[in-house]
């Protein structure tokens, strides 16, 4: 795997307002799924999926519980694999490069591909500033100290949570709020500088304050960042994507910008979904 | 029936039912005092032999530990005084050699069966480690000389050590196993998610998170071997010189009082009973230590 194109700071897009929100800044495909399917053991959790995601863009993964969602985020950084007896088939293409090609390792692929999980997961035994630096002590060449420090505070600054933490960065990190907790496990992806972004419902157990401040950050990371968020909040969806796909019992019905599919959507199944009459 | 009547004047049956409950109430209080009398014996029952045991200990040993005890050789027979300086560094030595064996192995093969969970050979192991834990000391003290010492020509407490250490590796297996199955899988998850080789989620995260609580097995586990006498008669064998080699004979605190108890001399009996107050202090001291680490490990994951 190469070396991260996207730096901190030298976003593609300069931030250029509000107007920015409907118009995706760029359309050149960062991540391409073709075809994919993915089991557990015998069960088939996604059937034929297929969809391009440009750089920069926020797109947001919607469809009733037990849909293929998750499934489907977890093989884009090869996370699936790790549950016994599940299997993948099918390309997802980082660049135009296949991560399911032979020779490709999957621990480097996820260190390029950062994923948050529905529950915050901070590492019980570490620091506050540990937790941020986690991903950096598997990185090779491996950071020095000053430039681990940092790294670590531009993290927590992006994930709007430096300021809170600043002067106890040795605390134990289980000493957060749950919302905060959240936010570090954001600066900890971040802090790895990746490619994509994958956000597996972010807020699912946060509460309206602390899920504002998330749905803030995805906000602020897009178009420095490629962001992929599965949501079973619709409102969220709306509130923070470009693009949407919508997901039926392991297949892609729909991907659509967010608007589109919202008012307009081509089928009627998710249509029923939208307006409330299944999921 | 309507429901006004039925407020106003009870039915023979509506009486019938309340009576009943009433009786039912009053067994049902009976019943609860009995249990809680039951309960109580069996604390009393529980407790009773330690303190008795405790109070005898220092009624008859707390007599003879003076700071020559922990000093001093033993007296040969018929001279007053004497310690034994040889056999409470003699077991120290063995505890160590016993930790060195039990901890990696019991640790390693813990955390084995615990990430492998399902697959035949942990399923094997965690079986056999069953069987290991419930093995007499004495045949584990058979294998040590069989295999230790006649190769050799001569008793060591390397054998013994290794004796101790072969015990104590069932213990600290499964409750290796059993911490590092409390570690949630979203934890392994996150750090898999980091890009985090298996075995570095295995080391740094799993086996981190779940440390205070191994510690506290191994810790167990020690305590349980340091008072072991079985295992070392044909292995340890005892030793009446100072001695703190471990390819030689050492003496041991169990050995140590099994000499002396059987001895038919008064003064040897009462350095019996300081040595047995001193391995229960050992002893004590070592599940005071692991009871401090499992408060340490409540408190970090407090507020998670």
């Amino acid at each position: 795997m190469p070396v991260p194109v996207l730096e901190f700071g030298s976003g593609v897009a300069a931030r250029t307002g509000e107007a920015r929100a409907l118009t995706p800044p760029s359309v050149r495909p960062r991540l391409a799924v073709e075809s994919l399917d993915a089991w557990f053991s015998a069960a088939q959790a996604l059937r034929d999926v297929s969809l391009t995601v440009p750089d920069g863009t926020v797109t947001a993964i919607i469809g009733p519980s037990g849909c293929g969602k998750s499934t489907m985020l977890r093989c884009l950084n090869r996370m699936h694999e790790t549950v016994p007896g599940a299997r993948t088939e099918g390309h997802v293409l980082l660049d135009g490069r296949d991560l399911y090609a032979r020779g490709v390792d999957p621990i480097s692929v996820r260190q390029h591909i950062g994923m948050v999980f529905q529950r915050p997961t901070p590492f019980p035994t570490m620091s506050i500033r540990g937790n941020v630096a986690a991903g950096l002590r598997v990185r090779r060449p491996r950071p020095s100290r000053s430039e681990c420090d940092a790294i670590v505070e531009q993290a927590l600054r992006r994930a709007g949570l430096w300021d809170e933490v600043r002067n106890r960065l040795g605390a134990s990190a289980t000493a957060l709020s749950g919302g905060q907790q959240q936010r570090l496990c954001i600066a900890r992806a971040l802090a790895t500088r990746p490619e994509i972004l994958l956000l597996d419902e972010p807020t699912a157990s946060l509460d309206p304050v602390s899920t504002q401040a998330v749905e803030e950050l995805v906000r602020d990371l897009r178009g420095d960042v490629t962001i992929l968020i599965v949501t079973h909040n619709m409102q969220q969806a709306a509130r923070v994507s470009d693009r949407t796909a919508f997901f039926l019992a392991g297949e892609m019905v729909e991907l659509a910008p967010t608007e589109r599919l919202f008012t307009s959507p081509s089928d009627p199944r998710t249509e029923a979904y939208i307006t409330g009459r299944f999921g | 029936m309507s429901a006004g009547a039925a407020a106003s004047r009870p039915s023979d049956r509506q009486r019938a039912v309340r009576d009943r409950t009433r009786r039912g109430l009053a067994r049902r209080k009976v019943v609860n005092g009995i249990m809680l009398g039951v309960l109580g014996l069996c604390v009393v029952l529980v407790t009773l032999p330690l303190v008795l045991i405790l109070a005898h200990l220092l009624r008859t040993g707390a007599g003879a530990l003076d700071v020559a005890f922990f000093t001093r050789m033993p007296a040969p027979v018929g001279e007053r005084g004497g310690g034994m300086a040889n056999a409470i560094v003699g077991t120290l030595i063995l505890v160590g050699v016993a930790a060195a064996v039990g901890v990696p192995v019991g640790v390693g093969a813990g955390v084995y069966v615990a990430e492998r969970r399902g697959s035949w050979l942990a399923t094997t192991v965690r079986f056999l480690s069953d069987v290991l834990n419930g093995l007499p000391s004495i045949v584990m003290g058979i294998f040590a000389w069989q295999f230790l010492v006649r190769p050799v020509g001569h008793f060591s407490a390397l054998s013994g050590g290794v004796a101790l250490g072969a015990m104590m590796i069932p213990m600290v297996t499964r409750t290796t196993e059993e911490m590092v199955r409390t570690v949630p899988v979203s934890l392994r998850e996150a750090a898999l998610a980091l890009g985090y080789p298996r075995w570095r989620t295995a080391l740094v995260v799993v086996l981190r998170t779940a440390s205070a609580g191994i510690v506290t097995g191994a810790l167990v586990a020690l305590a349980r071997v340091a008072g072991e006498t079985a295992p070392l008669l044909f292995t340890a064998f005892g030793n009446q010189f100072w001695s703190t080699n471990v390819t030689q004979p050492i003496a041991a605190l169990p050995l140590q009082i099994f000499t002396y108890a059987i001895s038919p001399y008064d003064d040897w009996h009462r350095l019996a009973w300081a040595g047995a107050l001193v391995l229960i202090a050992i002893i004590l001291v070592l599940s005071l230590i692991a009871r401090a680490a499992t408060r340490n490990r409540f408190d970090a994951s407090a507020g998670a």
